[in-house]
């Protein structure tokens, strides 16, 4: 067990894994000579070569699509889009095939394709460059969603994925991949679709995944100041998504805070708490709360920017505000 | 210029094709024919629904190109992908039961007449959206070069697919790679209704393959040994490494974009005129006067295919529904 960067842990991944298996490869824009946008690829070209690190033209549409035609020839491709915002020019071949090709050629095609790339806000980086787009997956059958919060879940989670069978859009956060925690060495597989309890409470769950999920455990922290004992639960996966951690914890405590850095409308924390109510509805005590980013575009002034996304004393205000 | 030579091309290519070949071939060519006529009588009757594309008048394309290929090569197609499929080797009756929706069906009823797959005769599926098949094709060409195996890809697509970025951003990756890959565009004047005068900039498709400095053809889309010949040279320069390349092959729909297009965008004088270059009658005069193949020969052949097809319907009328507890099979692996 060693304490290295969330940047790190996916680099070993990516070398465990490529060590694993020949069929792993890796294509995107910057990924080889450059060492990656944000260096995760860093000095994998000299290890593997041009063959197996793949740089390749600004084409994010073709970039994934050759990874669903490669995957669907026995490959296992991993596409870095080099951010989410640009993965939009992709989302032709992500969800009009990539998600598609298993069921409507009736399970005879099979796509094991793991798409890294990634998200969210915090740097000034304007509209274009900070957003978070989680939603826009959850929101189609077919493809699995990872989005580690943790370095240990970040090798573990892109490690599994490269054992699936399905397309898997994994979601890093450009504000952690400098963020240091303990890896177990080696072979660390974390198993799609099951939610971590990061912290047990009583009182409130706070519901989270990515960047956020430092957000709650802080807010935890504080609230314990006040006599506030919040559970705190890290999804780490949106599908499979493990609302039955989540119902368990609500039973338990009558009160949930879903905490996301997306848009608050149609955002994931929606879901979760339609989930919630569908199935906990009769032990809440308070209505589900949604602490998400506002609803427009990231501005790029300082201030501004912070305005518009969560933050760990908006989950203080909202709890206090629910006991 | 390209003409002239392909026609040369195609002299060879009759040449090169014993008469066994030459037979298979117009057995494809009059199978797919039949089965779109039959499909378009099913379609009237209520058997298939949804959308149903025909390929009726561009058999030449899809028969002369996939003679040039192994078993083992890759082949992607649109969703005016009938032609393609058969000729890659499936039987008409799954193909059939996949426009009835029925359990037997290629894609086991999920797909219909738009996304026919099988793997085991590599034919790697019919893509609804325009263009979307070239950056797979890329990606199967890529799996190919990485293992270092032997196979090719041939992708077919429309006219419609020149002006979208999924076209260009291919042929330049597949260039830029070297890739194995034959881009097949089978030019036939219209993107739906709209002329493909007032959809690309380029008279002539086939040109698009020089700014990706990759070989490209023009070939006459209703001579099926002129469209074999330009393939086999292609396939030949990707198996021996030398990359892609672009044919346009020049065709005909005799029939409208789908079932529900009644075609009112082009002439009777002009559809006449393509009437008359029937790519069937073309090699069925041809091997009657140019091979000396007797007459009742073919004539076997064709009431060989008309069993055939009576039969794809049988099976396909008689083929039990998808269970509807299998609803969400498929969606993941599990």
């Amino acid at each position: 067990m060693a304490e290295i960067s969330y940047r790190e842990a996916l680099n070993q991944a990516l070398r465990e894994e490529m060590d694993r298996d020949e069929r792993v490869f890796i294509m995107g824009e910057e990924v080889g000579y450059f060492g990656g946008a944000f260096k995760v690829t860093d000095g994998l070209l000299a290890v593997y070569g041009e063959k197996r690190v793949r740089d390749t033209p600004i084409s994010e549409l073709t970039i994934v699509g050759a990874g669903v035609g490669a995957a669907m020839g026995g490959l296992r491709p991993i596409v870095e889009l080099m951010t989410v915002n640009f993965g939009l020019l992709a989302m032709d071949q992500i969800v009009n095939h990539a998600a598609k090709i298993r069921y409507m050629f009736g399970g005879k095609a099979k796509v094991p394709l793991v798409i890294r790339t990634p998200q969210g806000a915090g740097h000034q980086l304007g509209a274009q460059h900070s957003q978070s787009l989680e939603a826009y997956f959850l929101h189609c059958p077919g493809v699995r969603v990872a989005i580690p919060a943790t370095p240990a879940d970040a090798k573990g989670l892109l490690k599994s994925a490269l054992r699936q069978e399905d397309p898997v859009i994994f979601l890093e956060h450009e504000s952690l991949y400098s963020v240091k925690g303990e890896v177990p060495d080696g072979e660390h597989l974390v198993p799609f679709g099951k939610a971590n309890l990061v912290r047990e409470g009583k009182d409130v769950t706070i519901v989270s995944y990515s960047k956020c999920l430092y957000d709650a455990i802080h807010a935890a922290e504080a609230l314990e100041n006040d006599g506030i004992d919040a559970e705190v639960i890290d999804l780490r996966m949106l599908n499979p998504l493990d609302i039955g951690m989540v119902i368990e914890s609500v039973k338990k405590t009558g009160k949930a805070i879903v905490v996301y850095e997306g848009w608050k409308t149609g955002g994931a924390g929606a879901e979760i708490a339609a989930q919630i109510y569908e199935s906990a509805f009769d032990h809440l005590d308070a209505p589900v709360e949604r602490i998400a980013s506002l609803d427009q575009p990231i501005p790029y002034n300082k201030h501004l920017e912070k305005a518009a996304l969560p933050s760990p004393g908006e989950i203080v205000r909202v709890a206090e505000r629910m006991m | 210029m390209a003409l002239e030579r392909d026609k040369l091309v195609a002299q060879h290519a009759m040449l090169n094709l014993d008469e066994t070949q030459l037979l298979d071939v117009y057995r494809k060519m009059v199978t797919i024919r039949r089965f779109e006529e039959k499909a378009a009588e099913m379609y009237t009757r209520g058997k298939i629904t949804g959308f149903c594309h025909l390929y009726a008048g561009e058999e030449a394309v899809a028969v002369g190109a996939i003679q040039a290929l192994y078993d083992k090569d890759y082949v992607l197609s649109t969703y005016r992908e009938h032609g393609h499929c058969i000729a890659k080797g499936a039987e008409p009756r799954v193909v059939m039961a996949e426009l009835f929706g029925k359990a037997t069906g290629i894609s086991h009823g999920r797909g219909g007449s738009m996304h026919l797959f099988d793997p085991i005769l590599r034919f790697m599926g019919g893509y609804a959206i325009v263009g979307g098949g070239l950056p797979l094709a890329v990606g199967l060409g890529l799996s190919v070069a990485y293992k270092e195996e032997q196979e090719i890809v041939a992708c077919f697509f429309g006219d419609g697919a020149l002006p979208q970025g999924a076209f260009h951003e291919s042929l330049n990756l597949a260039a830029l790679w070297n890739l194995p890959v034959i881009f097949i565009c089978e030019n036939n004047f219209y993107g739906m209704g709209t002329l493909v005068a007032n959809a690309v900039s380029q008279e002539h498709l086939y040109k698009f393959a020089e700014p990706y400095k990759i070989p490209g053809v023009r070939v006459d889309g209703m001579d099926v040994l002129e469209v074999y010949g330009a393939v086999m040279e292609a396939a030949a320069r990707a198996r021996e490494g030398d990359g892609p390349s672009l044919i346009e092959a020049v065709t005909y729909r005799f029939r409208g974009h789908s079932m529900s297009d009644p075609v009112e965008y082009r002439s009777k004088r002009e559809e006449r005129i393509w009437l008359e270059r029937d790519p069937i009658k073309n090699l069925r005069k041809k091997l009657l006067t140019e091979r000396n193949v007797a007459e009742p020969r073919l004539k076997e052949i064709e009431a060989d295919v008309e069993a055939v097809i009576d039969d794809a319907v049988r099976f396909a009328d008689e083929s039990p529904e998808p269970s509807i507890e299998d609803v969400s099979k498929h969606v993941y692996a599990d």
